[in-house]
């Protein structure tokens, strides 16, 4: 007899010692990989040692990733009956006093505290709510991040997880499922910015008895890393989405597709369904209900387009990452010759809250044509690198100064690289007239894309930095399509010239006028590979000229065309 | 066929699902590199030809056909890494193992590779030293670190 969605709920409120319920102090550590790189395995190992040493009854346990990589890594405490404080850039050297100072005595070290959640009990520890980065955000699809044990399914069904599934899956018929979806105006969160609802709605049409929900988590975008920070802090919120989706189109199994490498994630996510299988969440009789799903990880290996969906495909078929001409949609022929839809985990992660509040309430958040938040990703040139869950309208310098904290060192931004390695540039005398949103920012040439945006100072060069993303467009073209094969790197073999001191006059033009070749090709590698290139030129034409023309590199930072005898640069690696 | 990849490939004859790239990636997980021997195996173990399992081993990046070196660092050149000086700490990577990136010491000490994303894009540039990930990281990191593997001489694998 599987466990309706009242017991789980009871057992979650009876167990949840995470969620606060216990009297004892809870202390958490933002461990996504983000977290990691900055020390959080070190300083969670000290926090076990050190509790034990100082003889301290309480609550430890792991959580993903608020979002404020720059204050990594970072400890939050809870102290009963009192808001939760967030402590930063904490060390193993600093557990002990943390301990016995926060967890034992009663100095709540202001001078280690980024911030409380609430009203602070010290005027020396700022309310984090009132930050602007964060009294900025709409928390909808990170609304767990960093306060949810993301390896424990309990924990998230404590604070209400699940119980959109639960609705769905006894007061709603697929087709209502949808129906919101298609009110929420949802679009894609991978780069397309596709209408969701629409998408399910093909494949809702398609028949069955055997239809595939397949979630993209390859991200191979540098610069975005939200996939990935969403599978490690709150895998259940993309687990849900992904059965809902199932459910609406009448699926039979789900796949999350993530990059072999990627080790966290692919952890989370396992465990993620491991334990859905064992609370009746999924399987057969779903929650006790009609509905029977299954769901999986699968990897892939080393390569970007592994990420474009019908190349995605091919990987979990077992073949190389090369897309499919289109048509036959997925929606008809998809994963094994069976109608399939994918979306972005970002995407699937939107989809709980919009079934439990409704389409209506989603709509009502962002601009005409652009729904709802955008998970951010900064990074680059930039104070306070995060992620960060942003409504769309949002001004540009909103989110770049305010939020992001600006350059360091007081710099000037020069330009945002969006959309990723075929996004594009955008210059910041634009960005001051830009808002968030699809439309807007693909007017520009550059794109929102997965959310990712590179900031670069007037220390970068534009020359510089578009030449890492013409490189990377070529060693990525999975090779298919010659267009794409030949014209990436052409691209490139220009782009390096010119980087080198050695630009041709016509060189710019040459590599320009590959757009209408590279556009045969099957998919938006070959299809969008002029893209950084042009916008490039559009806005930085002078910079790129004094490469060419004058064999100088105005921000110094193009190694070839430094003066003799010039040093390393300031400024870089470590004195940032 | 030696006994580890023995085990793995009676280990794939149980699990559901198995593709060409599902077994080459556990193999090489374990294993650290596609032995000779494995390509033939998961031929037959998945029933198609060798071509069909060299076609697939060789178009995804990180698969490698020889042992790595006993220690492996792993760089972003990533833009987001890039900005934040990835090139100066590849630079003294290659300086201090002497060897380029994307290539071995020849007395196999030393691995260098280039990661195009690692997705800590927020604490760039980010190195990944022996599967150890670290963000901020600048040229005298590598360099501490290349140092304190020679002397260790142990293999972390």
């Amino acid at each position: 007899m599987p466990s309706t969605y009242d017991d789980l709920k009871r057992r979650a409120l009876a167990e949840a010692q995470v969620a606060g319920l216990s009297g004892k102090p809870v202390i958490t550590v933002g461990m996504g990989i983000c977290g990691v790189s900055a020390g959080a395995r070190e300083v969670y190992a000290a926090l076990q040692d050190e509790l034990k040493k100082q003889g301290v009854d309480a609550v430890l346990h792991p959580v993903g990733c608020v979002g404020f990589c720059y204050a990594e890594a970072l400890v939050d405490i809870t102290r009963p009956g009192q808001p939760r404080i967030s402590y930063k850039n904490i060390t193993p050297e600093r557990v002990p006093e943390l301990v016995r100072d926060v967890v034992k005595g009663a100095n709540l070290r202001s001078d280690l505290a980024l911030g409380a959640w609430g009203a602070s009990p010290s005027p020396a520890i700022p309310n984090i709510h009132d930050f602007p980065a964060w009294k900025h955000q709409v928390r909808i699809a990170t609304r767990n991040c960093g306060v949810v044990d993301p390896d424990n399914t309990l924990d998230y069904i404590a604070r209400g997880g699940y119980g959109a599934l639960n609705k769905a899956l006894f007061d709603m018929k697929p087709d209502q499922v949808i129906d919101e979806v298609i009110k929420s105006n949802l679009r894609g969160r991978g780069g397309a910015a596709f209408p969701t609802g629409q998408k399910w709605k093909f494949l809702a049409g398609s028949p069955g008895p055997v239809k595939y929900i397949l979630c993209n988590g390859e991200e191979g975008d540098a610069g975005a890393f939200n996939d990935k920070a969403l599978l490690e802090s709150d895998p259940n919120t993309v687990l849900e989405g992904i059965i809902l989706a199932g459910y609406a189109t009448r699926a039979t199994k789900g796949y999350i597709f993530i990059r072999c490498e990627h080790w966290l994630p692919i952890q989370r996510a396992r465990n993620a369904i491991r334990q859905a299988y064992e609370l009746g969440i999924l399987g057969k009789n779903i929650l006790g209900s009609e509905f029977s799903f299954d769901a999986a990880v699968v990897q892939t290996g080393e390569s970007y387009v592994s990420g474009e969906e019908t190349a995605l495909m091919e990987a979990i078929e077992g073949r190389r990452a090369m897309p499919r001409p289109r048509p036959p949609f997925p929606a008809a022929v998809g994963l094994w010759g069976k109608p399939s839809n994918i979306n972005n985990v970002k995407t699937y992660s939107y989809v709980p809250e919009i079934v439990a509040k409704g389409g209506a309430w989603y709509a009502s958040i962002g601009t005409e044509r652009s729904k709802g938040t955008g998970l951010v990703c900064l990074s680059g040139d930039i104070v306070k690198p995060g992620l960060y869950e942003l409504p769309f309208g949002l001004p540009l310098p909103t989110v770049i100064n305010d939020i992001g904290g600006g350059a360091p060192g007081g710099k000037k931004v020069k330009f945002l690289q969006t959309g990723g390695p075929l996004g594009g540039f955008l210059p910041a005398s634009l960005m001051e007239k830009t808002p968030m949103d699809f439309d807007a920012m693909n007017a520009t040439g550059a794109m929102f894309g997965s959310g990712g945006i590179i900031v670069g100072s007037e220390d970068a060069c534009v020359v510089d930095v578009v030449q890492v993303l013409t490189e990377f467009n070529a060693d990525e073209s999975c090779g298919k399509c010659f267009p794409c094969r030949l014209g990436t790197n052409h691209i490139n073999q220009i782009m390096r010239r010119i980087r080198e001191g050695k630009g041709r006059p016509n060189d710019m033009q040459t590599a320009l006028d590959l757009a209408p070749g590279l556009a045969a090709s099957l998919c938006a590698h070959g299809q969008l590979a002029t893209n950084p290139i042009r916008t490039a030129y559009q806005y930085f034409k002078d910079e790129i000229e004094a490469h060419v023309k004058d064999r100088r590199c105005p921000a110094g930072r193009c190694a070839a065309l430094r003066p003799q005898g010039a040093g390393t640069l300031a400024g870089a690696g470590n004195a940032r | 066929m030696a006994t580890a990849l023995a085990d793995i490939i009676t280990a794939l004859k149980k699990t559901p699902e198995v593709t060409v790239l599902s077994a080459l990636i556990d193999i090489q997980e374990q294993l650290h590199y596609l032995p000779p021997e494995s390509i033939p195996a998961v031929a037959e173990l998945t029933g198609v030809s060798v071509n069909d399992v060299y076609t697939v081993a060789t178009f995804y990046t990180h698969f490698r056909f020889s042992p790595p070196g006993e220690h492996v660092i792993e760089a972003c050149w990533g833009p987001s890494c890039h900005l934040r000086g990835a090139s100066e700490v590849m630079a003294a990577a290659e300086k201090a193992v002497g060897a380029t990136f994307d290539s071995d010491t020849p007395d196999g000490k030393f691995t260098l590779r280039k990661l195009s994303c690692a997705g800590a894009c927020g604490h760039g540039p980010v190195v990944v030293l022996d599967h150890k990930m670290r963000g901020n990281a600048g040229p005298a990191d590598v360099t501490a670190f290349v140092e304190q593997a020679r002397k260790s001489g142990d293999s972390h694998h």
